[in-house]
């Protein structure tokens, strides 16, 4: 259930833009659902954002894994437990560019009896090829949404493109996705833990972005579709000057992965896809190991009455003297 | 709102990133390509033999495909004859066939390519037309 529901749900997306083409509904699929979908993306991050950012981070809570900032003499690991913002700096841009929490994922296993650790390195590797694809790919689309498309993109496209196999030229970052959501998938399913704890919401992500990738990769190299078409469309929507003549002339394979793009967009706000934004608001990995040097005073403290023990000694001290105790202040 | 220059400096990365598509074009005019077909190889032939190998739809699409089948042909399999869906014969041949009539590269192939920011590698190993400006 957990799984054929999100499956089914994206077969029900992909048919409804059949019907929707055949109904004409180019106008909707084209322009009012990814304008609706964008806003929702924009909008509802911001506003995910900005509710994380109510709630207050009393104290530093890193998670640490290498000697604290301590005497002199003793070497502190200065990313790994950093004390100042350069080191958590470091350790966040480790964190996002590498995923190096995620690098020290351990195996646990029961080998005669006693528990064994090892090195886990399968899911960070998938992790990463899938994620920097995603950016590869995200990025490489930037020329659909430009006149005069920079060096820098053309450098990109150029690179994912040099083994130059087929035309048009076939993109190692197509065969690396695909090979990674298949992965991460099937570890789901393979894994009895893994597949115990996944939710509907981990696998609807999953086959939502599959299908992009493969509407995509079907569309660049075996449907073709009027790719000049595809670009007049994107610099008119990015113009908020969309041409409608366009948009029945585009195959239909455009709008499955458009749509399928836009829906992606919608439920990004409202799902762990969030990560994105959430992995720079963690506070066990964006703070500072500094609660020795640093008072950090609790947002939510009220101000409590506090009787010292000078006051004590000022109402008493008549009777404390008389009965021989002894006081600070005569 | 706690830690609120922080959290508004990230949002403020996140929208100019997202956003980049639309500020990046406010003022730009699109003009769409259009190739021209009017060179005078073309315009020599009477008005119902004015066609490509194949239909026009099936060329806008696949014609990167066909001269990759063409080169692997000709160059592989030493095969130079191509028989198109209508029944008639050519030659497999940028230069000799597709440029004869197509001789205006710039304003032909390059009107798209340029828009799509693609780089065919045909003139890697063919030589370049050369044209005539005027």
């Amino acid at each position: 259930m957990k799984i054929f529901f999100p499956l089914v749900i994206v077969m029900i997306l992909v048919l409804l833009v059949f019907a929707g083409i055949k109904a004409n509904l180019y106008f909707l699929f084209g322009v009012v659902i990814p304008y609706a979908a964008l806003a929702v993306f924009v909008l509802g991050f911001i506003y995910r954002v900005l509710k994380w950012a109510s709630s207050p981070v009393p104290f530093h809570i890193p998670t640490t894994c290498g000697q604290e900032k301590t005497l002199p003499w003793i070497k502190q690991n200065k990313i790994e437990n950093p004390s100042s913002a350069l080191g958590v700096i470091i350790r966040m841009a480790l964190e996002v560019f590498a995923f190096r929490s995620l690098f020290r994922n351990l195996k646990t296993e029961l080998r005669d009896g006693k528990i064994v650790y090892g090195s886990e390195k399968w899911l960070w590797a998938a992790g990463l090829a899938f994620h920097w694809s995603f950016l590869i790919i995200l990025v490489r689309h930037l020329r659909f949404f430009m006149e005069n498309v920079p060096v820098v993109l053309k450098t990109i496209e150029g690179l994912d493109s040099f083994l130059q196999i087929g035309v048009p030229l076939f993109y190692m970052t197509d065969a690396v996705i695909l090979a990674a959501v298949t992965y991460l998938f099937l570890r789901r399913l393979y894994l009895p833990q893994i597949k115990y704890i996944s939710l509907a919401a981990d696998y609807f992500p999953l086959f939502l972005i599959f299908g992009i990738v493969l509407s995509g990769v079907l569309m660049r190299y075996f449907f073709k579709v009027h790719i000049v078409g595809v670009k007049i469309l994107a610099m008119g929507l990015v113009g908020f000057n969309p041409d409608p003549k366009i948009l029945s002339e585009i195959g239909a394979i455009f709008y499955v992965h458009l749509f399928l793009l836009s829906i992606l967009f919608a439920y990004f706000p409202f799902s762990k896809l969030m990560h994105l934004g959430g992995v720079f608001l963690s506070p066990t990995r964006n703070l500072s190991n500094n609660s020795r040097e640093v008072r950090h005073i609790n947002p939510w403290n009220y101000p409590v009455h506090v009787h010292t023990y000078e006051e004590y000694e000022n109402d008493f001290r008549d009777k404390m003297k008389k009965a021989g105790i002894p006081v600070e202040k005569e | 709102m706690y830690n609120a220059g922080k959290i508004i400096f990230g949002l403020l990365i996140f929208l100019a990133l997202v956003t980049f598509p639309f500020y990046n074009n406010i003022g730009k005019v699109s003009a769409k390509p259009e190739p021209k077909i009017d060179t005078p190889e073309i315009q020599k032939l009477p008005e119902n033999e004015r066609k490509c190998v194949e239909p026009k739809d099936f060329m806008r699409g696949e014609h990167m495909q066909m001269l990759n089948d063409w080169r692997d042909s000709v160059v592989r399999e030493d095969n130079g004859i191509y028989m198109s869906s209508q029944g008639k014969q050519f030659n497999m041949s940028l230069q000799n066939t597709c440029m004869k009539c197509h001789s205006n590269k710039k304003e032909f192939c390059d009107k798209c390519h340029n828009y799509m920011a693609v780089a065919p590698y045909c003139w890697t190993c063919h030589i370049q037309p050369k044209e005539n400006k005027s």
